[in-house]
């Protein structure tokens, strides 16, 4: 066996691993707050990868500002679904809420081939493209950016959670809706912040995935993967998603290699039906289990 | 608005609240004087914790209004009313679960905090020196006064009922309330921790200055420390005074046990035995 193959592999999973986890935290911030199962994390990836693609090729904008530019309309993007489909569910059951963003889903999809067509995009290159090498082991320079992209968003989301004001209060909406409405907390705006950071975070992870890529209207299927990540890591822990995105990453990348590239989603559904089997709440996630 | 107009430092007048057909609140008037301790009594489904979620903003009566200091509270959103100064614990507690007891208490405060995100996340000279008063005086005043200090790190869920009900009185209080809204402070509570929590009552309101409306069913307690009784019963106020005035109110003892008077129930049961005897009779 070739150890530093093994090891180019393994550190491929984990760079993809790290985009895995970055987009699994979009979802449990959502599901945390507002207790909804957004199926639709994927196309708001998408969503955010499309606007950038416009900011940046279409309008030919630069970097600097087709970044930020394509964050700022992902934020809105999720304060309008908040708004609009979320709110209004507010106190149905969650198995509601949950098909309303399963139609969310195939709207989107509709929405990027009726602005964009269903052909394949490239965005512009913005990595640098040099390869980085490890010992013997190569590195893409686009996984290895998008990794550390991913590894430093994660760090400020992280820090905001634990010590921003907002932070507490979305902990604190999280833990109990009316005592956090009686302290002072305003709870719809908590909703529509989680929803606007999530949407962002999002984006930022289809920007790096669609430059690794290539857009489609169908790249969606990156959610896919992303809630095996969070069913594995537990819907309501940021730990879960962080570690269940590495693993994922990995058990992808090795599947992808060793087996066959057309392996790669079965190892991961394969993981996902035995963690349903031994833990359904998830590696990290707490006891009590929502049927949907 | 100051209060200075009138004294009271809440009026509510003609309150209404219905679920579907139910009337939980029909008409329900009272005061509160301020510095005052006013219990709200009534047996069960009385309607006493309607009262207090119109109040703190959680229900939208069908009428009536709640002047609170000189304002008016309807259409007000929980958080509004928390700024001015309504502060509440629950009948079933509401703690953070998962945080510990100081963050719990910090959180209080919440909606009198500045610090922006990227303040906090830099933890600049301004977020470092809010951050440290609020903790001065959460521990000087809050945590000593309520004799918490040893558990302040301990995460809620460990402490036991009694100690929890504690930590929501120091969060309540940290939201410097002016009108502090207990929903049964001592409710399943031992006798030593019921005598401890009266005394916390009564020192808020000693050395705080902070007025107290509560709801509670232990008798001694609401008796021993109220200035001022509403009791309800299906919604509606039937007695409202000084406890004493209360106490001997005929409606009130009819509400709790059915009939105050003894004579009447014994010719009941007279007339439905003699009732039941001549049935037998007659087969």
């Amino acid at each position: 066996m070739d150890w530093w193959l093994l090891f180019e592999i393994t550190l491929a999973g984990v760079g993809t691993g790290g985009l895995y986890a970055l987009t699994g935290l979009a979802f449990v911030l959502i599901y945390k707050a507002t207790r909804v199962v957004n199926i639709a994390i994927g196309e708001m990836l998408m969503i955010g990868a499309y606007v950038f693609f416009s900011f940046a090729a279409g309008l030919a904008l630069p970097i600097w500002l087709a970044v930020p530019g394509a964050l700022l309309v992902s934020a809105a993007f999720g304060a309008v679904v908040e708004r609009t489909l979320i709110r209004p569910m507010l106190g149905e059951s969650p198995i509601s809420s949950f098909m309303v963003t399963v139609g969310l889903a195939s709207m989107l999809v509709g929405l990027v081939e009726l602005v964009w067509s269903a052909d394949q995009q490239r965005l512009p290159e913005f990595l640098p493209a040099k390869h980085i090498v490890i010992g013997q082991a190569f590195v893409s320079p686009k996984i290895f950016y998008g990794f550390w992209i991913a590894v430093l968003l994660i760090t400020a989301v992280l820090l905001l959670f634990r010590y921003w004001r907002g932070g507490v209060a979305l902990r604190a909406t999280a833990a109990d809706q009316a005592a956090a409405y009686s302290v002072g907390i305003n709870v719809p705006r908590v909703f529509s912040m989680t929803w606007m950071a999530a949407a962002a975070i999002a984006g930022v992870a289809g920007i790096v995935v669609g430059s690794i890529g290539g857009l489609s209207s169908v790249m969606g299927v990156f959610g896919l993967s992303v809630l095996v990540v969070v069913i594995f890591g537990g819907l309501d822990s940021v730990a879960g998603a962080l570690v269940g995105g590495v693993i994922v990453g990995v058990i992808e990348a090795l599947a992808g290699f060793y087996i066959g590239g057309e392996y790669k989603l079965l190892a991961t559904f394969s993981l996902l039906v035995l963690i349903l089997m031994i833990r359904p709440y998830g590696l990290f996630g707490t006891h009590e289990i929502e049927r949907l | 608005m100051p209060a200075s107009a009138s004294q009271t430092l809440l009026k509510v007048d003609g309150l209404s609240l219905a679920f579907g057909g139910v009337k939980a609140l029909n008409g329900v008037s009272f005061s509160v004087e301020p510095g005052s301790i006013t219990s709200v009594i009534g047996p069960n489904g009385a309607g006493k914790t309607s009262v207090f979620n119109t109040l703190s903003g959680f229900y939208r009566p069908a009428a009536g209004t709640m002047i609170f200091d000189g304002h008016d509270l309807a259409g007000l959103s929980p958080p509004k009313r928390a700024a001015l100064g309504l502060a509440r614990s629950f009948q079933n507690i509401a703690l953070f679960r998962g945080m510990t007891v100081l963050d719990n208490i910090k959180l209080g405060r919440h909606c009198h905090l500045k610090t922006g995100a990227l303040q906090a996340l830099f933890y600049t000279p301004a977020a470092r020196r809010e951050e440290e008063q609020l903790r001065r005086e959460i521990e000087e005043r809050i945590i000593d006064f309520l004799e918490i200090d040893h558990i302040r790190k301990a995460p809620v869920a460990a402490l036991s009922y009694g100690l929890q009900k504690r930590v929501e009185l120091a969060r309540a209080l940290a939201m410097r309330p002016r009108l502090l809204l207990l929903d049964e402070p001592v409710a399943g509570m031992n006798r030593e921790e019921t005598e401890d929590m009266a005394r916390f009552i009564l020192e808020v309101r000693r050395e705080w200055g902070v007025t107290v409306l509560m709801v509670e069913h232990d008798m001694g307690m609401v008796m021993d420390l109220s200035d001022h009784v509403v009791v309800l019963n299906f919604g509606q106020v039937i007695a409202d005074g000084r406890p004493a005035e209360v106490q001997g109110n005929p409606e009130v003892v009819k509400a709790y046990l059915g009939s105050g008077n003894v004579e009447a129930l014994r010719e009941r049961f007279q007339r439905a035995a003699a009732a039941g005897a001549q049935a037998r009779r007659a087969a």
